[in-house]
C-alpha cells in the first residue's frame, strides 16, 4: 500500500459561543490515497464544511493532526495549500470580475507568471466549457455556469488533493452528470484525490470509491458503496445511510 | 520577500481593476471633497485664517487630509463584503504571502487617494489658490502616509467585525469627532485655547498643519518635522495593527 495523501487523525473542532461550547467536530479519523474520490456525506451540521475548512487551511483545528497532499497541516500549511484546490460550499467570486479575468488573477495568486496564468486559463476555460463565457461578469453567470467556474478555479494549480464541498448542489442533471465527468477526468489524467461531501446519495454511489459517513463530528461508517449496502443488508445506499444515522436531524452535538 | 513583493502586486492589480470598473464609486468618491471646494472655499477666500497665507494655502491641505480620512476610514467596506461571499477565503487558500491581501489593497487606495488629490489641487489652482510646487508635492507624500495607515487600520477593522452596518457605526462614530477635532476644515488656529489644545490630541492635527506649512514654502521648520514624525509612526502604527487584525481574523471562525 501506498502512503496516503490524506491521513486525518483525531481531527476536532469546537466553536465557543456565549450560549456554550459546539463540537462541531470530535476526533474524526479518515484517510484517502492517490486518485481516489472519498465521498463525505452526513446529516446537516454533521461537521462536513468544518472538517473540509479544516483540512483547506482555513480554520485552525482545535485537536488532532493531519497530514494533506503529503504536508503535515499544522507545521506546513502554506506547503498545503500550494497543493490542494478548495471549492466552497458556496461563493468565493468577484460579482463584477469578469470570468477569464478571475481564472488569470488565480493562476497569479498560485505563482504562476502572468503568460503562464494565461495559457492555464485558456486550457481550464476549454475543459470546462466556460471558453464562451470569458468576458461576462460572474455576477450574470447561471448557477451551473458560476459552479463550473468556481470549480476551474480551484483546479487552477493543478492541485494534488480536491476538496469539493456540495459540488452539485442546486444543479441540473445535465451540469450534475458533467461535473461527474469531470471529476472522473481529473482523477484518471492527474492522479488527484478528491475529497467531495454530498447529500445526493447517487452521486455518493456513482462517484465515489469509498465512502465516509460523518455523523455529530465524526465518523460513524465507512466503505465502498458496495459494503455499507450488504453490512446493513439494504437494497439502497439511501436505506444504508438510514440505518447508520438512525435519523436526519441537524441538532448540533452539544455536550 | 521577492514573494511579498510579487504577491503585492498581484493583489494590488487586482483591486485597480476592481476600482476602475466600478466608475460610480470612483465619481462619488471624488464628489464630497469638490463641493466643499467649490461652495465652501469661496465663502473663505476673503477671510483671514491666520494661518500665515492666503485662505487657499490653509483650505486645500484641509480638504486633502479630509479626502484621506473619509476614503481611508471606509475602505473597509470592500474587504467585509468580499469576505462575506468568501472571496478572502478563496485567497487564503493560495499560497499567497499573508500579508499580500492587505498590501495590495492598501497601495491601491494610496494610488487612488494620490490621483484624487492631485485633481483636487488642480481644481483649487482654478480657483484661486497658489503654492510652490515642491510643497505641493511633498504634501502628496504626506496624505499618502496618512491614507495608508488608515486603510490598514480599515481592513483589519472590517476583517473582525461581524456585519457591515456593524463597521459604518464604528467607522462613522470614529471619523467625525477626529475630523472636527483636527481642524481640518478651518484652522485651529483660530480656536479658543482649550480646543486647541484638545485637538493635539488627534494625529491628523499634525499632519495638516504641515501640510497647510508646506503649502507656504516651509520645507524644513518644527510643525513640518513633527507633521512627518507623527504621521509616519501613525503609518507604521497602522501597518503593523492591520496586519495583526487580518492575522487574528484568520484564526477565529
Ligand atoms: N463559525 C461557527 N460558529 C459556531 N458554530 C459553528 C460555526 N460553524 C459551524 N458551526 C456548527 O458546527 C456544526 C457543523 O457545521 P458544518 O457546517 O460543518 O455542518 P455540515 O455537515 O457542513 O452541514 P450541511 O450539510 O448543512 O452543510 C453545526 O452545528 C454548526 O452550527
Ligand atoms: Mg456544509
Amino acid at each position: 500500500m501506498t502512503s496516503p495523501v490524506l491521513d486525518v487523525h483525531g481531527l476536532s473542532r469546537t466553536f465557543r459561543l456565549r450560549s456554550g461550547p459546539v463540537h462541531a467536530v470530535r476526533g474524526l479519523d479518515l484517510s484517502a490515497e492517490r486518485g481516489e474520490v472519498l465521498g463525505v456525506l452526513g446529516p446537516n451540521g454533521a461537521g462536513k464544511t468544518t472538517t473540509v475548512r479544516m483540512l483547506a487551511t482555513l480554520l485552525p483545528p482545535t485537536g488532532g493532526r493531519a497530514v494533506v497532499a503529503g504536508r503535515d497541516l499544522l507545521a506546513d500549511p502554506a506547503g498545503v495549500r500550494a497543493r490542494i484546490g478548495y471549492v466552497a460550499q458556496s461563493g468565493g467570486l468577484d460579482p463584477n470580475c469578469p470570468v477569464g479575468e478571475e481564472l488569470v488573477t488565480q493562476g497569479r495568486m498560485h505563482g504562476l507568471p502572468r503568460a503562464g496564468s494565461r495559457a492555464r486559463a485558456a486550457e481550464l476555460a476549454a475543459d470546462l466549457n466556460l471558453a464562451d463565457l470569458l468576458d461576462r461578469p460572474t455576477a450574470a453567470l447561471s448557477g451551473g455556469q458560476r459552479r463550473r467556474l468556481e470549480i476551474a478555479l480551484g483546479l487552477v494549480n493543478r492541485p494534488e488533493v480536491l476538496f469539493l464541498d456540495e459540488p452539485t448542489t442546486g444543479l441540473d442533471p445535465g451540469s450534475r452528470a458533467d461535473l461527474w465527468d469531470l471529476v472522473r477526468r481529473v482523477r484518471r489524467e492527474h492522479g488527484t484525490t478528491v475529497l467531495l461531501t454530498t447529500h445526493y446519495l447517487d452521486e455518493a454511489d456513482a462517484l465515489a470509491d469509498r465512502l465516509v459517513i460523518v455523523d455529530a463530528g465524526a465518523v460513524v461508517a465507512e466503505g465502498t458503496p458496495a459494503d455499507l449496502k450488504a453490512r446493513h443488508g439494504a437494497a439502497t445506499l439511501q436505506d444504508a445511510f438510514l440505518a447508520i444515522t438512525g435519523r436526519a436531524t441537524d441538532a448540533p452535538a452539544a455536550v | 520577500m521577492n514573494r511579498l513583493i510579487a504577491d503585492t502586486g498581484v493583489i494590488f492589480g487586482r483591486s485597480l481593476r476592481q476600482t476602475l470598473r466600478s466608475k460610480t464609486a470612483l465619481t462619488f468618491g471624488m464628489l464630497q471633497p469638490l463641493l466643499f471646494l467649490a461652495l465652501m472655499g469661496p465663502l473663505l477666500s476673503r477671510l483671514d485664517l491666520r494661518t500665515g497665507g492666503t485662505a487657499w494655502q490653509a483650505f486645500v491641505p484641509g480638504l486633502l487630509v479630509q479626502l484621506a480620512l473619509l476614503g481611508g476610514m471606509f475602505v473597509g467596506l470592500g474587504i467585509l463584503i468580499e469576505r462575506q461571499v468568501g472571496v478572502i477565503d478563496r485567497m487564503r487558500v493560495t499560497p499567497l504571502h499573508p500579508a499580500a491581501p492587505l498590501l495590495g489593497r492598501m497601495l491601491r487606495d494610496v494610488v487612488q487617494l494620490v490621483v484624487q488629490s492631485a485633481l483636487l489641487v488642480l481644481l483649487g489652482v482654478a480657483f484661486g489658490l497658489r503654492a510652490p510646487v515642491g510643497g505641493v508635492l511633498l504634501g502628496f507624500v504626506f496624505v499618502a502616509l496618512l491614507s495608508a495607515a488608515l486603510s490598514m487600520l480599515s481592513y483589519g477593522l472590517a476583517m473582525n467585525v461581524r456585519t457591515a452596518p456593524e463597521f459604518a457605526a464604528i467607522a462613522n462614530t470614529t471619523v467625525l469627532p477626529l475630523m472636527l477635532l483636527a481642524g481640518l476644515l478651518l484652522p485651529m488656529t483660530l480656536a479658543p485655547g482649550w480646543l486647541d489644545a484638545a485637538s493635539r490630541i488627534v494625529p491628523f492635527r499634525y499632519t495638516v498643519d504641515a501640510v497647510r506649512h508646506l503649502y507656504l514654502g516651509e520645507y524644513a521648520d518644527g510643525t513640518v518635522l513633527a507633521g512627518l514624525a507623527v504621521t509616519a509612526a501613525l503609518a507604521a502604527l497602522g501597518l503593523a495593527g492591520g496586519l495583526a487584525l487580518f492575522r487574528r481574523s484568520g484564526r477565529t471562525p
